[in-house]
């Protein structure tokens, strides 16, 4: 047993976090969140270039064909550095999709793409306000079409490809979900990009006019395949948000150790003490239940779904935590633009909605313990 | 204890509620009570201006700070009466937000500091919202520590000459008028060398640099001041005495901005209401849910009532005191759950912040965007609490590393 990243993981962890310190530092981040631009295009370029995107993506794919592992520890890096590009979208829901579920002719057509950077993938699920769930998924699919319309999809204004859960068979059951695959540069789509609390990273509305598309896996398999997604990309993305986690709690800590109040360093005063203790505590936590899901993940663990949805929860509430208490510390500093604590807090709410909210993450991480307590 | 109205208080009811019903701005009810975080909407129109024509309205029917004594521009009301009167004005005070600074703090310093002569002056403009009024406390290197001010006032003959600069003052930029602590004397400790002033923010010298807030707005500003010359006329208390003067600010503060505080839960409960959760029940009928209302509609009545306790407590004579510290404390962290619950319930969608799209306008989305500069505005959370645990616990104060020192002695790095 070993319940630590190996010296080369670490390394590429190394790697990725002086080549983001360069290429991503928050004046970039600030760039997409306050500029025209949807994401930080040169350094997409460079994810891809660099092979971080491509990292668990198969060698015959056109990726480096490292394991989850490795995508997890450059997860934690795009994480911390708020990384104003479509990773989640493209690589943790996409590619990953494809990689399950895609035909041979799919993956070789898009995977290659997907590693490079050259194409970027979405997934559209979300149709209403509240959960994603089989009985509000209203678009319809029909002899290789799709109309109606998904909002909000992150990056969906960027995107080159999507993949769209749709209903193929009238009702409002499982059953009758498929996945389908739809190029977004085709005359048939309309999009809408919207604004958000986190500008950082872009979402848009988008409209299918029957718009031509393939299924991806099999018809009917649409929910199971999106919920197997969905966990996978919950383990990626909670590296994200431990990434995060981790340096709101930095920041936090090194503006206490400077600032002075009352004649002290306000990291003396015990108030601010046990904040940042408390915040060490929930990203501690969240580290530690993401390594067992990075494992889970890595080895395709039947522990999956448990792990998944352990890490969510705890991630989600890790990142939140250390970006809201992280403004506290700074104090009126902190509710100012021209401070970055802004960008973690919107960041940590961004993730904590986009694979759908905590409240159905705590469901799932019950019901799942209760399976397998039964079984 | 009587939690109903006795005849006469039911009478002043009635008479306020036939008042508002015949003059309020009726037609601006559907925005206000959409009115949610960072600012109001009214369909177009000049918030300010509303928010100045419907005071001037109410003072010149007697209604405007209606416990302030009449030749100050009140009506003498009594503490309970001003009770009955922010219930009946309900949603109409969602206008007069950027007279709470004035009317809650910066009034009631003048009034209990200020000479005569200002007071018959300046009072009645400021409760008539003719004149908004700003508080000039905070320094960079003095929030929590305001005492650590180092914003200098040199004597020059009858005149004072003010030199240094002022941070986070909301509504500076707007404002005619503002309430200024300075340090008079930086040899002797820091409590002790500070003295208060009031001025025009027009004066010669005053620069107003506002500062982007970060959910985008830009509510408060950087005050610097160079040479900046009042006279003497312009003091508030004596020389040296300005951390009194400041307290009667600040108690105030804690009454005004903490005792009327929603802790939101009318909101999350009307959205509960209607939002069906993933196994098709309404929000409003799943246990999880109902634990989170239940624990929010707690603090919001204890809130409320505690509001009317010490409301009791002025009426005895009492002055506002540590206690409505509690206020805040639970509003600011209520308000910032609240909105990440509703966000949560939103699911993906909870991240889009548009009004027209958004569930109840993104009115969520901006609390969770405005409500982390609640916990911070008029006194931290940390410093609430060290207030409660000090002043109304009796604990001992933590050691202090700036106690019994010349101000120009403490440590700063
Ligand atoms: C079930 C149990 C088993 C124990 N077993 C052992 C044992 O095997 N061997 C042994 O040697 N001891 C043992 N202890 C003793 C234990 O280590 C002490 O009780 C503990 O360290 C607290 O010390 P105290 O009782 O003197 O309380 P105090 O130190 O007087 O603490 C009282 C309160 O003040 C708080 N406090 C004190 N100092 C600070 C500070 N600097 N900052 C903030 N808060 C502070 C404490 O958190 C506590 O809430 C045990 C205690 C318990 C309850
Ligand atoms: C939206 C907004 C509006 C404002 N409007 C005004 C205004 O109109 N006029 C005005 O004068 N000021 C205004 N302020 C300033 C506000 O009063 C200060 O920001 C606040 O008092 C905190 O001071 P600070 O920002 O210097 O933070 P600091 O005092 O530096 O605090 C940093 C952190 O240290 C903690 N801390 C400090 N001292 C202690 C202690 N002794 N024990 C434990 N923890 C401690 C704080 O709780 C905080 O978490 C406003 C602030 C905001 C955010």
């Amino acid at each position: 047993m070993d319940f630590e990243f190996s010296a080369e993981q670490q390394q590429l962890k190394e790697q990725a976090r002086r080549y983001l310190a360069d290429k991503c530092p928050t004046t970039a981040v600030r760039a997409i969140l306050e500029g025209s631009e949807p994401f930080d295009r040169a350094l997409w370029q460079g994810l891809g270039e660099m092979g971080f995107l491509g990292a668990a993506i198969p060698e015959e794919y056109g990726g480096l064909g490292l394991g989850y592992l490795e995508l997890c520890v450059i997860a934690e890096e795009l994480g911390r550095a708020l990384a104003p590009v479509p990773v989640s979208s493209s690589i943790f829901l996409v590619a990953e999709i494809l990689k399950a579920a895609g035909s041979e002719e799919q993956k070789q057509k898009w995977l290659p793409k997907l590693a490079s950077g050259e194409v970027i993938g979405t997934l559209a699920s979300v149709e209403a306000t509240g959960s994603v769930r089989p009985s509000n998924v209203a678009l319809a699919a029909k002899s290789g079409t799709l109309t109606g319309a998904k909002s909000p999809v992150l990056d969906g204004d960027i995107a080159d490809i999507a993949i769209v859960l749709a209903r193929h068979a009238p009702g409002k059951d499982a059953q009758g979900l498929s996945l389908y695959l739809v190029d977004l540069n085709q005359s048939g789509i309309e999009r809408t990009v919207l604004d958000t609390i986190d500008p950082s990273r872009s979402q848009a509305k988008i409209t299918f006019n029957g718009a031509a598309a393939e299924l991806v896996g099999a018809a009917g398999d649409g929910w199971r395949l999106y919920e197997e997604a969905l966990d996978r990309a919950a383990i990626l993305t909670g590296f994200e948000q431990i990434g995060g986690a981790d340096k709101a709690l930095e920041m936090g800590r090194d503006y206490a150790l400077q600032r002075f109040a009352f004649g002290r360093a306000i990291g003396s005063f015990q108030a601010i003490k046990h904040m940042l203790a408390d915040m060490y505590v929930s990203a501690t936590l969240a580290r530690s239940n993401g390594y067992f899901g990075a494992y889970a993940l890595s080895t395709g663990s039947a522990d999956l779904a448990e792990a998944a949805a352990t890490m969510r929860v705890s991630s989600t509430k890790a990142f939140q935590h250390c970006a809201k208490n992280n403004i506290q510390v700074h104090g009126g500093m902190g509710f100012t633009w021209a401070m970055d604590c802004h960008l973690y807090y919107r960041r940590s709410n961004l993730l904590a909605v986009s694979l759908g909210g905590l409240n159905e993450w705590e469901d799932k991480l019950i019901d799942r313990l209760r399976a397998k307590n039964a079984a | 204890m009587n939690f109903d109205d006795t005849p006469h208080e039911a009478a002043f009811r009635a008479e306020a509620r036939a008042w508002i019903d015949a003059n309020a701005p009726k037609h601006l009810l559907p925005h206000l009570e959409k009115a949610g975080f960072g600012g109001i909407e009214l369909g177009g129109l000049d918030p300010m201006k509303e928010a100045k024509a419907w005071q001037k309205k109410k003072y010149d029917a007697g209604w405007a700070c209606l416990h302030w004594p009449k030749e100050y521009g009140g009506r003498g009301a009594s503490p309970i009466e001003r009770v009955i009167w922010n219930q009946e004005e309900g949603p109409y005070a969602a206008l007069s937000g950027s007279f709470i600074i004035g009317h809650g703090m910066c009034g009631p310093t003048v009034m209990d500091w200020g000479p005569e002569e200002a007071k018959r002056e300046l009072l009645p403009r400021l409760a008539a919202g003719e004149d908004i009024w700003c508080q000039l406390f905070s320094e960079p290197a003095g929030g929590s520590d305001l005492a650590g001010l180092r914003t200098k006032a040199e004597r020059d003959g009858d005149d004072w000459v003010i030199n240094g600069q002022k941070i986070w003052t909301s509504g500076a930029h707007y404002s005619q008028w503002g309430i200024l602590i300075t340090r008079t004397d930086p040899d002797v400790p820091k409590h002790k060398g500070l003295t208060m002033f009031f001025l025009r923010m027009d004066t010669p010298g005053v620069r107003i640099v506002p500062i982007k807030q970060a959910n985008g707005q830009s509510g408060f500003n950087e005050v610097y001041f160079d040479n900046v010359r009042l006279p003497d006329t312009q003091r508030l208390g004596g020389v040296g005495e300005g951390w009194k003067v400041s307290l009667t600010t600040l108690m105030n503060e804690r009454l005004s901005i903490g005792s009327g505080m929603s802790a939101g839960f009318p909101d999350i409960f009307e959205f509960c209401k209607e939002l069906e959760l993933a196994d098709g029940t309404l929000a409003i009928n799943d246990r999880g849910v109902r634990s989170k209302l239940a624990e929010w509609a707690c603090r919001q009545s204890g809130l409320k009532y505690t509001g009317m306790r010490a409301i009791s407590a002025l009426s005895r004579g009492e002055n506002p005191g540590p206690e409505n510290s509690i206020g805040k404390l639970v509003a600011g962290s209520s308000l910032q759950e609240i909105a990440m619950f509703a966000l949560d319930l939103q699911g993906q969608a909870g991240a889009v912040s548009d009004p027209k799209l958004a569930a109840m306008a993104a009115k969520f989305q901006a609390q969770l965007l405005r409500s982390p500069a609640t916990r911070v505005e008029g006194g931290t959370d940390e410093i609430l609490r060290n207030i409660i645990g000090e002043r109304v616990l009796g604990l001992p104060d933590d050691m202090r590393a700036d106690k019994g020192i010349a101000f120009n002695k403490i440590p700063t790095a």
